[in-house]
Formats: C-alpha cells, structure tokens, sequence
C-alpha cells in the first residue's frame, strides 16, 4: 500500500528544518489502516483505498495550457495555479497589500510564528487521520492566505490545483487566516489535466478570528475514477461566520470529512454540500459541528443526488459541549434518488451534554417528483431535459445561498455544465 | 381545424370521471366549460395533458386531425400545440422563471436548432410587462413562493410564450382579486386569434364577463349535458346548476 511513499522526495529541501514529513511518514506508515469496523469507515468501500497503483506526479507536462484553462471568474482579487504540486502560475491585480497570499513552503519560512500557529492545527478526528499525516509527509506547496484584522478584500481569491498524468498523487493544501472583522471570499478549485485516473490527497483549513467573514468555495473536478481525500477543519471564533460550499463533481471515490468548531459566542458556520454521483462512484462525507461556545449556530446541508449505482455515505454529528448553551443548530442531508440501483446511506447524529438548545438532525430519500416532472413535460420538456432541470434545480436552490450574485452565476454555470456532461470524464 | 373530443372515458384508479365526454373546438373559437366541484372538469384538462395519475379506457382526442392521445408522453402533445394552464401550477424548487420557459422555448425547436438568447429575453420582458409581472421574477424558482394571482399570472406568461395552437385554462380565475383577473383577462383575450383555440374550465360566471364565450357548456357527471350561448352561463349563475342536473335525469 506505501510504493509512493518509497519514491523520492522524502526531503525535498522546501521546507524549514523544524518541518518533520519524515516523522509524518512515520505517523502515517504507523498508523492503522481503516477497516470497515472502525465506526468511522462504517458502509465504507475500504477496496479502494488502495494506494499502491498511485506514484509521484511528472512535472506538468503544458504549463501555459493549464494557466489558459485557470479562468474562472471574471472579476478577482489574486490567484494561484498549481500544477501536480508545483505553484506554476500568481497574479494579485485587486488584492490589498496587507493581505499575505503566498505559495504555503513560503509562508512557512517567512512567516513562521503564523505557519506554525495554524497548519494542521486540529487533530483529524473524523477517520482520516492516517491520510492526514500522509499529506503532512507529502504536501510540498500549496495557498497561504493570510487577511489580517479589519482588512475586505472585495473581489474573490481564486486557487487551481490541476492533476496531470495517469496515477499522478497532489497534495494540495489551501490555509486561510482571518484577522478580526476581515473579509474574503476564496474559491478553490481541483481540475483534472486529462480525465485521467490520479490520487488527491487535499487539506484545507479555515480560521476565523472574531467578527470575521469567509466565504470558501470548493469545487473538486476530478476525474470519474479518481481517489481523494478533502479533509477540511473550520475554526469559528466570537461573532464570525463562515459560508462553506463544498461541490464534488468528480472522484470515484471520494473521502470528505468536514469539521466546524464553533469557539467563540455567537460564531455561525455553514456547511454545504453539493453531489451529483453516479456510475458507481462513491461520496463518503463524515462530519462533525462541535459546538464549545454559547448562541453558536452551525447549519449543515448536503444534496446527494444519486443515479446508476452510485453510493453515498453521509455520517455527521452535532455535538454541544456542557458550556455551549443557547446553541443553534441544524444537520440536514436530502438524497434525490435516479436510479433502483443507488445507494445512499444516512447516519445523521446529535450528542448534546447541554440542555438549553435547539437542534435538528435528519436525512430525507426521495425521487423525482413526478407532479414537477408532468408540470415541465406539460411545456414541451422531454422527460430526459425535465429530470435534468429537476437536479439542477435541486442543488441550485442551495447555489443561493450564496449572496455575492458574480459568484453564484458562475457556480450556477458550472453546475449547468457538469449536469450536461453527466459522468462523462471531462477534458 | 379542431380540437374535437369524441366519447371520452377516463378513470384514476377504480373510479370512472369521464364517461363519454363529447366537445369540439373549433380553431379561432373561445369555449367554456363550467360545472359544479367533481363533475369532472379539470380530470379533463390533465388527461388531455397526459397526467400519468388518470387512464383512458375510451375516446379519442384529435387535434387538428392528430390523435393527440396516441402521444404517451405529456411533452409530445404539448409540442403537438396543447397547452393546459394549471389550476394548481407545481412548485419546481431551484429552476428559475427564466430557465424553465426557455427549456420550454427550445424543446418547441427543431434538434439541431439553438435558441437566440437576446431574442428569447426581450420577448420574455414584452410579456411580462404585459402581464405586470415585475422582472425580477425571471430568476424566481418557478411557483416557489408566489402568490395564488401570481401563479395564474405566471401560467399566462407561458401560455403567450408558447403561443399554442389550443390552451385549455383549468380555474384560472381562482384564486384572483378582480384587478388580477382584469390584467389575466386581457393577457388571454390578446392571445385570442383565428388560429388559436381556447377552452376555458371555471365554475364561476364572473370569469366569463372577462373572456367572453362563443360557446358555453355544461358539465355534469364526466359528460358535457346542455351546450349554449354566454346567456347560459348567466342561467347558470342565477339559478345554479340543480335545473341542469334535474333536466339531465329527465331526459336520461
């Protein structure tokens, strides 16, 4: 299961000293592989968490294609590509010179105090942390953003990290610190160079100081039958909020753990999830909303919509700690089933050790209503183009949600896209 | 040229609603159906749209010669040039105003045919304007939300949009403030037209002040029983339809 990790590059000479991938490697190589008794990897396809068919990634093969091809929004503040791990494109042509947006081994040796406050910073406790301390061990660059107290930044920072080359492994880590009353909105997005078969292997981390205000976009594009990890820890503290909307378009097998802790009065963290699946791919998304503060809110909405014989497994917990009273909080997962053959699994949970709050956890399975499907028929729209309105309309209404209407029109534009292209491996 | 429906019988489950209907539209005209709750007139307006609930056992339906029911899926007769607005228009969450009637707009165009876009949009804005429905409505999931005139307005603007060969208008006065039915009334009476056919289902007169009749029926047990002038629908209003019914057992 290791041949990877024998490869070269071990120490690759970007990172400081004090740094440890090899211990990382270590903690990795220790660690216990997941099996389908462990709580955590409950329904879990643990098959195919084979790594030993993955191997380092070339160097990227068309630099200039895939900086052609990073175009997202029309308007930005700054961007960053990565390449198969290598930082291959930066521009800033909006952002505010306070803001440190750097490649992550930068931050790391110019920025220490900072890098070492917040990398990694929460235990994974959600299952993966075994292929946690594989990034740490792996990861070799990777987006730094530091937006320091009081400062906006008006326009979206775009990342793209793009995989090239069959059975090519990225590590891609994205680690945004918010100062007080700052404000930003990130969009993160994982390509595929090729529709090849890869392994991802990503981190992003969130951290919000007080009365800050994120807006964090993920959408992974892999190709169809690529393994990835996203693992993902938000820290909330007094009055921020953070907006997170994580789109799986692509993975065959997909691993996303998701945890927000809500560390300060009045903190508000959303997670949403979007999941169209289908062929046998499979999204497996475990959760945690840990509430530590008082009159926190924390409201959790994942889409599946599942075709063919696609699998999904949503696990999450709403956990309220003895001091977090007055808590607010929602865990929701809807699963639009296309298909006999689809799987959907649901374990929502709550564990409350305080008695003053409001919560409310479920997971709902349905078809396509037929009464929507007759009503747009009844206009002319082939069932085939209905059914696709349907599901588009059904993770749209969660696209609005987002408030900045730029960036929900292109979120909506890129749902369209992946709608229509269906599982198809894209190019 | 017709909308011609011969012994129409249909059933949702065990239970028989139509049983024999007969009525013909002629192309150009403007027909209305009127009848108590239950007799069986909005069953009529959703079998002829081909609501997978109800099934024919019986009849035809010819739509300028074309066996309408011949087509099983809704969406191939309202290609046909059917179009029914709803009494009660569906909810489609997430699919906004503007989407919806464009997928409509080009699932009317030949396959390899694209919609203009600019074209689309300014034609969509006339007709909202017409109807006095604000623009933003363009990116409103469709129904999510509105109010009851809003909805019926809302069906108007995707009958003007598709501009059918016959519409069938299932209540559309329910539900409707006078002022809203006035901007209704002369959102259908616009659409009136020598190539165009309309039946009109209410069972209130007041509707009929609005779009006015060259035929009325009525409809009692899934039949058509005693067809007039617009002066029956007054009959109708004043005295109820006890007489029609009393009538029909006589005969019978």
């Amino acid at each position: 299961m290791s041949t990877i990790l024998m490869e070269k590059d071990l120490e690759t000479g970007v990172w400081p000293e004090w740094f440890d991938q090899s211990g990382a490697i270590q903690e990795y190589e220790s660690a216990p592989r997941p099996t389908r008794k462990d709580e955590a990897w409950r329904f879990a396809n643990i098959s195919a968490l084979d790594l030993s068919q993955f191997q380092a990634a070339p160097a990227p093969s068309n630099e200039g294609r895939l900086i052609t091809a990073s175009s997202g929004l029309e308007k930005f503040s700054a961007k960053m590509v990565f390449a198969n791990n290598t930082l291959i494109h930066e521009e800033a042509p909006q952002l505010p010179n306070e803001v440190l947006f750097l490649p992550l081994e930068v931050a790391a040796r110019e920025h220490a105090a900072l890098f070492r406050k917040y990398f990694m910073a929460q235990p994974v406790e959600l299952g993966s942390h075994k292929f946690a301390a594989l990034h740490k061990g792996k990861v070799t660059s990777g987006a730094f953003l530091h937006v320091p107290a009081n400062t906006e930044v008006a326009l979206p920072v775009e990342i793209f990290h793009w995989v090239e080359g069959a059975h090519s492994s990225v590590f891609p880590h994205t680690l945004i610190i918010c100062g007080e009353n700052s404000r930003v909105t990130v969009v993160d997005r994982f390509q595929s160079a090729d529709g090849l078969k890869a392994f991802a292997c990503g981190v992003n981390d969130l951290h919000l100081a007080p009365g800050a205000r994120l807006t964090y976009v993920a959408v992974q594009d892999w190709s169809r039958d690529s393994l990835a990890f996203h693992l993902n820890s938000t820290i909330v503290d007094a009055q921020a909020t953070s907006t997170a909307l994580t789109a799986n378009f692509g993975g065959g097998f997909l691993r996303g753990e998701s945890l927000s802790r809500l560390v300060g009065e009045g903190s508000r963290s959303e997670m949403y999830s979007i999941n169209p699946v289908e062929g046998t791919r499979e999204i497996d998304q475990r959760t945690l909303q840990d509430h530590l503060a008082p009159n926190a809110t924390s409201d959790l909405l994942y889409l599946n919509a599942l075709d063919d014989a696609s699998r999904t497994i949503f696990s999450g917990l709403i956990k309220v700690q003895p001091g977090a009273h007055g808590t607010d909080a929602y865990q929701k997962v809807r699963n639009l089933i296309l298909s006999d053959e689809a799987d959907p699994n649901s374990m929502p949970g709550l564990e409350i050790l305080n008695d003053e709050v409001r919560c409310s956890h479920g997971a709902t399975n349905g078809p396509i209503s037929n009464e929507e499907l007759f009503y747009l028929q009844a206009r002319g729209i082939p069932r085939e183009t209905g059914c696709r309105l349907i599901v588009n309309g059904f993770f749209n209404a969660l696209l609005q949600k987002i408030a900045d209407p730029a960036l929900r029109d292109y979120l909506e534009g890129l749902l369209a896209k992946r709608l229509v292209l269906g599982g198809t491996p894209q190019k | 040229m017709s909308l011609h429906i011969e012994n129409l019988h249909a059933n949702i489950g065990d239970r028989e609603i139509l049983r024999g209907l007969n009525l013909e539209i002629p192309k150009g005209e403007v027909h209305a159906i009127m009848g108590k709750n239950g007799s069986g007139k909005s069953t009529l307006a959703k079998v002829m749209a081909g609501h997978p609930d109800y099934e024919v056992t019986k009849g035809t339906v010819t739509l300028d010669g074309l066996a309408l029911l011949d087509l099983e899926e809704p969406d191939e007769r309202a290609r046909a040039g059917l179009f029914v607005a709803f009494q009660y228009p569906m909810e489609v969450p997430g699919v906004s105003i503007a989407n919806f009637i464009r997928a409509a707009r080009q699932a009317a165009l030949p396959e390899d045919a694209e919609l203009d876009a600019v074209e689309y949009y300014q034609d969509l804005y006339v007709k909202m304007d017409a109807l006095k429905i604000p623009r933003n409505f363009t990116s409103r999931a469709v129904n999510e939300g509105f109010s009851g005139g809003e909805k019926k307005r809302c069906e108007i603007l995707q009958l003007a949009m598709l501009a059918p060969k016959y519409a069938v208008l299932d209540e559309t006065d329910s539900g409707l403030d006078i002022d809203a039915l006035k901007i209704v009334s002369d959102g259908v009476n616009a659409l009136r037209s020598p190539d165009r056919g309309f039946l009109v289902i209410t069972h209130y007169q007041r509707l009929l002040d609005y779009i006015v009749p060259d035929v009325v029926h009525v409809m009692v047990n899934g039949q058509i029983v005693l067809s007039g002038d617009k002066e029956l629908a007054l009959k109708l209003e004043a005295e109820g339809y006890d007489w029609v019914e009393k009538e029909t057992l006589a005969t019978a």
